[in-house]
């Protein structure tokens, strides 16, 4: 009666396609640990090294200080911004709603080529200097459409109940929305600074158009990639990876022990 | 997950009563502002960028003004018709290809584990975490794997799998394979989430009707997962067409290989040809635009499957 393709097939499947997506992952991993000379191409030996001194290649750790202000100032702003058009889109109605809503859609769906060389052109027009302002503007931009939907998704999935109880209640609106409301909304705010903030860090096409002689990781990487990238840059990636997965990690798990003690004390 | 709402264009009433139009305008305001700044004026730029001529009263490189110069499409279109040709076919096959690797994936995911959720999110968690490395290491990772001195393609040489001449990377195939592995995620989280909603009833009853299991899948599932699919392959087809770094000189790439994008961004950043570079920005932002429209109207309709 099985409607999968065959029982084993599928997860066999499934398996090798996983184990071909984390390939570079695993050879980004064990390539910080290499023991490299010029070029970190070819095994040369293990060493730790790179991870004791990963600030020792010039220039890596302050393009990394950079893509992390970066990241964090970009996401406050599209967090701010996106969260009240999400707000705004799920909760009231009002002429030109869905115009807004295309306005919102349509960022998302133009190649970042486009978005990159759209933004250099009006800095250039306009005189202003490449830097890390123009970064930041521009990240601000192409997070600020991930954070509507995001926070629109979590608005929408709200139960009115609870909102309505609180009116039923005599609370004025304002004390709805800051009680009720918002601590609702809160994991979903969480979750979409956090898709931003990875949207920024790892960007590349848009920064490099409109970073100047600012560096950021990416455009570290692009740019040593022509003469090898130093092993102190995988050093990097890896702890980033290592700290992102346990970031997700705890929080499913957190996610989970809450549904579990809800349903327990339902 | 936000790549799921990609595809979700209805909005759900709300019992939540209309309020001062004050509290809307000031929600509003600051996004809207942002966007008209910083998404609408920049297209604006680039559309006046594209009619510019090189300014007769300057001997600087890179200086333009505006003439209305519309020739400048013939000469865009004239030159790199060419590459943006190549440009949509390596998309194209990236995609079919994403689709073809990702929707097992995500059928595996949703389906077949149904009803065991630390699996599902296992399998969720390592089908997105390529994301959590950098997008040009693991693109690098790729261009060493493949590389000519590699273990891989000495190996397949020696064996006389692979011509002694032969390369795997400067190719079309590893571009389009670069293509693929580098947005295999965001076909599967949309299917995913169409297919984790879908009712298993359906398949059963499909069944009890006697019709084969290939049936089944033609005629009720792949239905059913349709809007996931739709915006699966929108969010690996746009970024796709329009990337550079996979078909890059330094990462998977070669002469023979470039793409829309690294013209825009050598004629931009490199040659100071903004004219030019506005020009292939438009017509590849009108190019994918009209394709959106076409795909998305037409999936919309029961017909196409």
């Amino acid at each position: 009666m099985r409607f999968s393709l065959g029982k084993w097939l599928l997860p066999l499947y499934t398996m090798l396609a996983l184990i071909l997506l984390l390939i570079p992952i695993g050879y980004t991993f064990i390539f910080s640990f290499n023991d490299y000379f010029k070029t970190n191409i070819g095994w040369q030996g293990f060493t730790f090294r790179n991870w004791t001194n990963a600030c020792d290649a010039q220039g890596l750790c302050s393009a990394f200080g950079n893509s992390l202000m970066i990241g964090v100032v970009s996401t406050v702003f599209a967090t701010a911004m996106g969260t009240a058009l999400a707000l705004a889109l799920a909760r009231y109605k009002f002429r030109g709603r869905s115009i807004i809503s295309l306005l919102i859609f349509i960022p998302m769906a133009t190649p970042e080529v486009v978005l990159g060389a759209g933004l250099a052109a009006q800095f250039f027009t306009l005189n202003v200097e490449k830097g890390l302002v123009t970064v930041i503007l521009a990240h601000t931009l192409f997070c600020l459409s991930f954070v509507v939907v995001t926070v629109k998704a979590r608005v929408a999935s709200l139960d009115p109940a609870l909102e309505e109880a609180g009116r039923d209640l005599y609370a004025p609106p304002s004390q709805v929305f800051w009680r009720i409301t918002f601590p609702l909304l809160i994991p979903g705010i969480l979750s979409a600074a956090l898709l931003s903030f990875a949207l920024s860090f790892d960007d590349f096409i848009i920064t490099y158009f409109n970073s100047g002689s600012v560096q950021t990781f990416p455009t570290f990487i692009y740019i040593s990639a022509s003469r090898g990238v130093p092993a102190e840059a995988n050093v990097i990636a890896s702890a980033v990876f290592i700290l992102t997965l346990a970031v997700v990690v705890t929080s499913q798990l957190v996610s989970r022990a809450r549904a579990k003690a809800l349903k327990r004390s339902a | 997950m936000a790549l799921a709402g990609f595809a979700d264009t209805s909005s759900r009433k709300t019992s939540a009563p209309m309020r001062k139009s004050r509290v809307v305008i000031l929600l509003l305001l600051p996004g809207i502002a942002y966007l008209g700044l910083f998404f609408l004026a920049p297209l604006v730029a680039l559309l006046i960028t594209s009619f510019e001529a090189p300014d007769p009263n300057s001997f600087d490189f890179g200086a333009y003004v505006y003439a209305f110069q519309w020739q400048n499409y013939v000469a865009g279109v004239a030159e790199y018709w060419p590459i943006f040709l190549r440009s949509f076919f390596f998309a194209i096959v990236a995609t079919l290809a994403a689709l073809l690797i990702g929707y097992p994936i995500a059928y595996f995911i949703g389906v077949y584990l149904r009803g065991r959720a630390s699996l599902q999110a296992f399998t969720l968690i390592l089908v997105v975490a390529p994301f959590f490395i950098s997008f040009l290491l693991r693109t690098l990772a790729w261009k060493q794997i493949l590389g000519d001195d590699s273990w891989l393609v000495t190996t397949l040489k020696s064996l006389s799998i692979m011509p002694a001449d032969g390369h795997i990377t400067g190719t079309a195939f590893s571009v389009i394979f670069g293509l693929t592995y580098n947005f295999i995620p965001f076909m599967v989280l949309p299917i995913y989430a169409s297919l984790e909603r879908l009712d298993l009833r359906y398949l059963e009853a499909s069944s009890d009707l006697y019709s084969r299991p290939s049936t089944t899948f033609f005629r009720v599932t792949l239905p059913l997962s349709l809007p996931g699919v739709v915006s699966g392959t929108l969010l690996t087809f746009i970024p796709a067409s329009g990337d550079y770094i996979n078909a890059s000189d330094d990462f998977l790439g070669g002469p023979s290989t470039q793409m829309v994008g690294n013209q825009i961004q050598s004629n931009f950043l490199k040659l100071l040809d903004y004219p030019m570079a506005a020009v292939l920005s438009v017509v590849l932002m009108g190019i994918i635009m009209a394709i959106v429209t076409f795909y998305v109207r037409r999936s919309g309709t029961e017909d196409l499957v």
